[in-house]
């Protein structure tokens, strides 16, 4: 099995589903001729030609709204925002349009749109091009968010995104993009192509959307992460020597709560961690679900790390990214606790 | 530096406020059938002054003069005159019904039926509009069953949208009217979306864009230009200027602009402007703009220049904020006054026909109103199941969902 880059994953799987299926377009700033500025996309307009992979002008919401048009028509468009960080002006268009059209026209009209985005901080991004956005789709009905956390997921969660029947947000860890990350600054990215999670199968996959994946087995305490967090959660663990179960939870909405359940009902301690900043995160929600539902189990405080309540530094960016340290204390204080 | 005079800030107003006598005066109005009727492949450099002309077709005695004229049947035409009377007729049955009760809110179309039926009548079966809540007459013209519209009206147990949207906000995929949003311009972009869909696909099929004067101060109004520019979407960008923005005067969405259709000069876009009272005009336009996005001519901005002459909404009180009497002083007439003067010199109407039609119009009208009713209205009768609230936002329902439904007890 050939192992490839979360960026070549993310490809293959764009080109599988335009292969398969005439009515996926892939379009965005960047993306056409050029192939995207992480180079997601290139070599498709060269493949599929113009009128299935373009450029587009610099305007989110036209991008979204386009796109909308596009999925009430029938056609399947998967669009790229240039960073997470510039999806604000979409940000109408997404929560207010896409999420509702099935809804508020009884099943008359459906929007199939997958929006990807590239996410997260760790490559010395600063404040414009580090943001992690997520628990603004997640607070939204209507939505579904998915945040793959190594290139085998991100293609099988991509291509489930685009044969969703419903509005999916791709965020993708840019730190990711190229190999795992420990989140030790001075440590430098392992290639995928040493990582097991690296081997991505030819062809069509789906990774189903809402289903968490145990990344490591333990009984002391349960890591709930995501994205970048699930590989700073690894460390994490190594490094305590803790015997932290880490649960990868790869799609928001819809959670796999039953999973977290499990874990959490057998370790009687929690951790969550999160990338973005930590005030009304989705840490936050889900906190309140594990508490909601083990609370008669839990045996310490639930943990929450995440981002400062600041925007994204450029020079201090590695004060600012939860690494293993900050996790490891919190794990050492759920043992503790 | 030091001589400078102070900054000024500026601050449109309109002409005249309540109390003030109405002065349309610098709505300047060519003569009907004065303005050219350009080829449908006419280059959008070549065609700049229609963006700043009016087009018109009926002039004062009734007749239908000049290169616009003459598209349409004794028939058709007698068919949009009953369209615009069967609107105006709707409007004053649901105005009424909410302010019975019957329902929480309405919008009416008073004054501006023709923009929306004589357009519907240009289009074909399959083209996508992508409406405002002020174009119930492409549902109208289109025969949608006005008791489905009634009962989405009164949110009852047949209303088709399930209770969950605010009335007047239709939906109808069959019908080419795409489901109405609350949020200004969205639906704009859409609209030009749609359409570059359709020639991705190799289809034939157009869409239309709607938005009112005040809303092209949206951003989406100016993504859409921008993507329906530069991909040549075959789509349709209609302005409905109708002067006033609730309570805000069209000078100040239009800035300095000349006309909103000049607008679409910039983005190199064929731009016209049109009699929105004229049914004739109104066809004769939209007919051209169609088979230019047909022809992949590309897209094509009309501004409609009509006048609101009733309340924004029910929620509404115009007499605060613009003369009692400006809608009578609006200089082009009253669209089905106009048609049916028309009809009369034609020929082909009298009178006593209009008369009859009315009335028969008005009994079509009450008959959809007994049998909506008969499902229920907002406050009594018939509702859509609490169970309605959770079905349908995904075509699957998640298990978060699941779990809330359950604790709703239903």
């Amino acid at each position: 099995m050939p192992r490839k880059t979360m960026i070549e994953a993310i490809r293959d799987g764009l080109d599988v589903m335009m292969d398969r299926d005439k009515r996926v377009v892939v379009y965005g700033e960047d993306v056409g001729y050029f192939g995207g500025v992480f180079r997601c996309t290139a070599g498709l307009q060269a493949k599929y030609g113009k009128t299935r992979c373009f450029d587009a002008p610099i305007n989110e919401s036209g991008i979204v709204g386009t796109a909308i048009g596009m999925a009430a028509y029938g056609l399947r468009p998967c669009v790229e925002i240039q960073f997470a960080d510039y999806m604000y002006p979409a940000y109408d268009q997404l929560t207010q349009e896409a999420s509702r059209l099935r809804y508020r026209s009884a099943g008359d009209f459906t929007c199939p749109l997958v929006v990807r985005m590239p996410t997260g901080g760790g490559i010395f991004g600063g404040q414009t091009h580090s943001q992690s956005p997520e628990a603004l789709f997640t607070h939204v009905s209507g939505l579904k968010t998915v945040v793959p956390s190594n290139p085998v997921d991100a293609k099988g969660l991509l291509i489930a995104a685009i044969e969703d029947p419903d509005p999916v947000i791709v965020l993708e860890p840019k730190r990711l993009y190229n190999g795992p990350f420990d989140g030790h600054h001075d440590r430098p990215v392992t290639s995928w192509s040493k990582h097991e999670l690296g081997e991505v199968p030819d062809g069509h996959y789906v990774v189903p959307l809402g289903k968490a994946a145990i990344r490591r087995e333990g009984a002391a305490v349960t890591v709930l992460a995501y994205g970048t967090m699930v590989h700073v959660a690894l460390a994490a663990a190594e490094e305590t020597g803790i015997d932290a179960e880490v649960i990868d939870l790869r799609t928001l909405v819809p959670l796999d709560l039953d999973t977290i359940v499990a874990s959490v009902n057998k370790t009687g301690r929690c951790v969550v961690i999160h990338e973005a900043t930590t005030t009304s995160g989705y840490g936050a929600e889900l906190v309140a679900l594990v508490q909601e539902h083990c609370f008669y189990r839990l045996e310490a405080p639930i943990g929450r790390v995440a981002g400062w309540d600041t925007p994204y530094p450029h020079a201090q960016e590695w004060d600012y990214f939860p690494g293993p340290a900050r996790v490891g204390r919190a794990l050492v204080e759920a043992m503790e606790a | 530096m030091a001589d400078s005079a102070p900054l000024r800030f500026h601050v449109p107003e309109p002409e005249v406020r309540p109390g003030d006598t109405p002065d349309f005066s610098k709505v300047v109005i060519p003569e009907a059938g004065s303005v050219e009727r350009p080829p449908v492949d006419a280059e959008p450099e070549s065609i700049r002054k229609l963006a700043f002309s009016i087009i018109r077709v009926l002039n004062r005695k009734g007749e239908a003069v000049g290169p616009w004229a003459g598209a349409l049947t004794d028939a058709e035409l007698t068919d949009g005159l009953r369209h615009m009377m069967t609107l105006r007729a709707f409007d004053a049955r649901m105005q009424m019904a909410q302010r019975q009760g019957k329902t929480s809110f309405y919008m009416q179309h008073l004054g501006e039926e023709a923009v929306s039926t004589a357009f519907r009548k240009a289009l074909e079966k399959g083209d996508m509009n992508f409406p405002t809540y002020r174009q119930a007459g492409l549902l109208i013209a289109d025969a949608y069953p006005m008791v489905d519209m009634m009962n989405q009206i009164f949110s009852n147990d047949h209303d088709p949208l399930k209770g969950r949207q605010l009335p007047v906000m239709y939906s109808s995929r069959e019908h080419g009217f795409f489901t109405i949003s609350g949020n200004l311009a969205t639906q704009f972009v859409q609209a030009v979306g749609w359409a570059m869909a359709s020639a991705i696909s190799g289809d034939t099929r157009i869409a239309a864009a709607w938005i009112g004067d005040g809303s092209t101060a949206e951003s989406d109004f100016h993504s859409a230009l921008v993507f329906a520019s530069t991909y040549k979407a075959p789509v349709i960008l209609n302005v409905v200027n109708n002067q006033w923005a609730i309570s805000t005067f069209q000078g100040i969405a239009r800035g300095g602009a000349g006309t909103f259709a000049a607008r679409g000069l910039g983005f190199g876009i064929a731009s016209l402007r049109v009699d929105g009272n004229d049914y004739l005009a109104v066809h004769a336009v939209a007919k051209w703009a169609a088979e230019r996005a047909r022809s992949n001519l590309g897209p094509t901005l009309v501004e409609y220049v009509t006048y609101r002459a009733g309340a924004h909404s029910t929620s509404d009180d115009p007499s605060a904020y613009r003369p009692k009497t400006e809608s009578d002083a609006w200089p082009l007439g009253d669209p089905i006054l106009r048609l049916k003067n028309h009809l009369i010199v034609r020929g082909i109407w009298s009178e006593e026909r209009h008369k009859q039609a009315e009335a028969e119009v008005m009994d079509g009208v009450i008959a959809a109103q007994k049998e909506a009713e008969r499902h229920g209205t907002l406050h009594s009768g018939g509702k859509p199941s609490v169970r309605d609230i959770f079905e349908g936002l995904y075509e699957e329902m998640p298990p978060h969902l699941r779990r809330q439904r359950q604790q709703a007890g239903v």
